[in-house]
């Protein structure tokens, strides 16, 4: 007797399919794993160590050899350095063959050995800024002028390195409590909201009222919609630069206009100012990226049914009250969706605060802190420390934004 | 709001608002255009547009015409120290009545279109909101286009002119063109003294290789995530939004650190590397969407003549997917192409540099304004170019997935 039954578990079809998936899906996921997620996992590592900028080469010994000529006796100085200030070399030592016409006749220092013409010597640890010239008599054989240079050069194998702070096991919390600590921490990220929400809320406001105006047919209507995408095609640094030769307070056209119409009385410093700079930047980004929202806004309206409107006009509804009672809900998906990706965006944003102020004039956003502060400061590990902040609260906003999108499905 | 359901009333109120928008516009385009001090007065615009609004909602209006009385209304409005728009000094009485005419014409004739269905008495709910939706149309076309056009032309015009005219006179946004080629002496130099000529080349190749990169990479990865089924589909289609929102700058920095480590820094290389992985979250993200839209018939048919998925994927989807693919490609280029962070976090070698890294390098106190912004232009030119010539794949492939920055 058979059981009939449908098939249970995969079968084999499936479990093809399933393997040309994974098959087709492996070049994306290693290449993307091993530029994303290892930098992630590099970024909470650095985070909690001590780096600075230039930590990222350890120290290593360094050597110079020379001939010191001198009528009475000729000598070979052996000049041994660790560069570093702070960290101990370990495992130092050489091994070096001196060129043909010039013999070691002096006491060796210790830990050194002599055979033939070559030296080879070990020093063990050497303290921060260890600093040691080692002389030793020689007898020399012919010109000794002639001889400095192949000394100097000669064939030398310098070891010892200091622990490379990025792969020991010094851990510190430093970082985060001094991130916290500090009162700069709280207006960073008050600055970052600010210009995050106003941005957000701003690009998608300008951008609906464009969309409002494009949404008929007129001739010319293809025109405009490429001249409103403007901003948002041309490279950032480009018109960051426009902008602030626009603004800038001795040539800039807008304060030339500003005071000929009569509003200012002199020179305003749009970027540099404190509270203004932000408000500037805020401007920037709605001009640069209400052309996104704008077309994404009129793509849905665009797919909105007419039948409706003519059932609204057959029921003698005024134009706003079909904008509002009609069109806002049907615009409600795409402008929450908008909003949350904009949002996140927008708190992703550096490289235009970066160009137009540098962070300065009270601008500074959280991003832009992260490279401040492991450029600026060359403290990699303070910056680090930022950096797993702005990704704590990208982790917030994406639980956020995927609760609404599969509420809202699509985009 | 129900007050304003009056002709009377809405007809001036749109007009005073509708004439200070008309004499900022012609104020500022007059200051732009010819460097003259010329500016809107608050107190002749605002009589200007009532005047021009009441009449326009009167019925009664046979005798004179609105327009011209708003012509009449200009000529006469300077007598009494009202003149909507101020001179300078060294503009001469003719050209004032001329400007002053134009801005009547401005006011009153879109005013016509605007106020059109308007009565005098008690307006409809419909009327009243008509108008001042068309009130609304005019000024965004306006305000939209203004906005977006004086930036990029001062980039262009800033990019023509020496530092001494911009000092002397920033509201002059004229170009001198009897200077005829030196206008573009900066362009010259650039390319010549400063390598415009191979960041330019170098930028080009490095966009095409990253777009090239990423199709090869996120066009298997996209069809799998949209056509076969596997378990953890699902988490992994997340997973590419996802990693799509990291920021730049989180990653930049341990790039940063392995690059300087391995010694990737400072080479083209290196650039070529990492582009492509910024954006493949986002063209598997576009690909995929695409790719569900296509009809999975025409797919089943080629596999039950015996086509392989892979060759389904070859001979069937690709062919179909190719405006999607040219989407993708154009976005990809645009982002490689304006692509600024890593440049300048990697690349410190001249010799090396893309354009954009290029432009950066220019701002500095001993380099030229000008140079600085024809870099901006010369950056920006191609990738218009290309976007106006091929707008329609452009705006379907911002929409197809990127809401990316």
């Amino acid at each position: 007797m058979t059981d009939i039954s449908p098939p249970k578990g995969r079968g084999a079809l499936a479990k093809r399919e399933a393997r040309l998936a994974w098959g087709l899906l492996f070049p994306t996921i290693a290449i993307v794993a091993l530029v994303v997620i290892v930098p992630l996992l590099a970024i909470f590592w650095i985070s909690v160590k001590p780096v600075k900028l230039g930590d990222l080469r350890p120290a290593e010994m360094r050597l110079r050899i020379s001939l010191r000529d001198n009528d009475a006796q000729s000598q070979v100085e052996y000049r041994v350095i660790n560069p570093s200030r702070e960290h101990v070399i370990h495992g130092a030592g050489f091994d070096t063959t001196l060129p043909e016409g010039v013999t070691l006749t002096g006491d060796l220092p210790k830990g050194c050995a002599l055979s033939g013409q070559d030296l080879h010597c070990e020093f063990g640890d050497l303290a921060p800024r260890f600093n040691e010239r080692y002389r030793i008599d020689a007898r020399v054989t012919g010109d000794a002028k002639s001889l400095q240079r192949p000394v100097r050069d000669s064939a030398t194998v310098a070891r010892g390195k200091a622990d490379n702070i990025l792969t020991n096991s010094t851990f510190t919390l430093e970082n985060f409590t001094k991130l916290f600590d500090g009162s700069e921490f709280w207006s960073v990220l008050g600055v970052t909201l600010f210009y995050t929400i106003f941005g957000t809320l701003g690009a998608l406001l300008v951008g609906l009222f464009a969309a409002l105006l494009l949404n008929k047919d007129f001739r010319g209507q293809g025109i405009l919609r490429g001249l409103y995408l403007f901003p948002y095609v041309a490279p950032v640094i480009a018109v960051a630069f426009t902008w602030i030769t626009l603004f800038d307070p001795f040539s800039g056209s807008a304060n030339a206009l500003l005071i000929q119409m009569g509003v200012s009385q002199g020179a305003i410093n749009f970027f540099g100012q404190k509270p203004l700079a932000l408000i500037m930047v805020t401007v920037f980004e709605i001009w640069r990226y209400f052309p996104l929202s704008f077309l994404f806004i009129l793509a849905r309206m665009q797919s909105i049914d007419t039948d409706m409107y003519e059932a609204a006009d057959m029921d003698g509804a005024s134009p706003f009250q079909k904008f509002w009672y009609l069109s806002m809900p049907q615009l409600l998906g795409i402008l929450s969706v908008l909003f949350l990706l904009r949002f996140i965006w927008t708190f992703n944003k550096f490289d235009d605060i970066f160009l137009l102020t540098g962070g300065n004039a009270g601008t500074r956003t959280l991003t832009v802190d992260v490279y401040e502060q492991a450029f600026a400061v060359s403290n990699i590990g303070a910056g680090a420390a930022v950096a797993v902040v702005v990704f704590g609260c990208l982790l917030i906003f994406a639980a956020l934004f995927f609760r609404t999108m599969s509420r809202e499905e699509g985009l | 709001m129900k007050l304003l359901y009056k002709g009377y009333l809405t007809g001036p109120i749109l007009g005073a608002l509708w004439g200070l928008v008309m004499a900022v516009t012609l104020g500022v385009a007059i200051s732009f255009a010819t460097g003259e001090p010329v500016r809107p007065a608050l107190w002749g615009a605002l009589i200007l547009g009532v005047v021009s609004g009441l009449a326009m909602v009167a019925p009664s209006m046979r005798l004179v015409p609105p327009i011209a009385l708003a012509v009449l209304l200009v000529l006469v409005l300077p007598f009494i120290g009202a003149s909507p728009l101020h001179y300078g000094a060294e503009v001469s009485p003719l050209w004032r009545n001329l400007l002053n005419i134009a801005l009547a014409g401005s006011v009153a004739i879109p005013l016509r279109v605007i106020l059109r269905d308007l009565p005098l008495g008690a307006t409809t709910r419909h009327e009243f909101e008509a108008a001042v939706i068309a009130f609304l149309t005019g000024f965004g076309y306006l305000f939209f286009t203004a906005i977006v056009i004086i930036p990029f032309y001062v980039m262009v015009m800033t990019s023509m002119k020496s530092q001494q005219q911009l000092m002397l006179n920033p509201l002059d946004f004229s170009i001198d063109l009897s200077k005829g080629w030196h206008l573009f002496d900066s362009y010259y130099e650039l390319m010549t003294k400063f390598h415009f000529g191979r960041y330019l080349w170098t930028s080009f190749y490095v966009s095409v290789l990253t777009v090239l990169l990423t199709l090869l990479f996120s066009v298997p990865g996209a069809y799998a995530v949209a056509r076969l089924r596997f378990s953890g589909r699902k988490l992994f289609s997340r997973g590419i939004l996802l990693i799509y929102m990291v920021p730049m700058i989180v990653l930049a920095l341990p790039i940063y650190i392995a690059y300087s480590m391995v010694g990737l820094r400072n080479s083209v290389f290196g650039i070529v590397m990492i582009y492509p992985v910024t954006t493949i979250p986002v063209a598997l993200y576009m690909l995929q969407g695409y790719f569900r839209g296509l009809p999975v018939e025409v797919e089943e048919a080629g596999l039950m003549d015996g086509l392989s998925r892979l060759k389904v994927i070859w001979k069937i989807t690709l062919p179909l997917a190719l405006p999607a693919l040219a989407s993708v490609g154009l976005y990809v280029f645009m982002i490689a192409w304006n692509e600024f962070l890593l440049a300048f976090m990697l690349l410190d070698d001249p010799s090396k540099f893309t354009l954009t890294r290029g432009i950066a390098s220019l701002n500095s106190s001993e380099i030229p304004r000008q140079h600085l912004m024809a870099g901006a232009v010369i950056a920006t030119v191609p990738i218009m170019a290309l976007f106006l010539g091929l707008e329609r794949f452009m705006t379907r492939g911002l929409t197809a997935g990127a809401v990316k920055g």
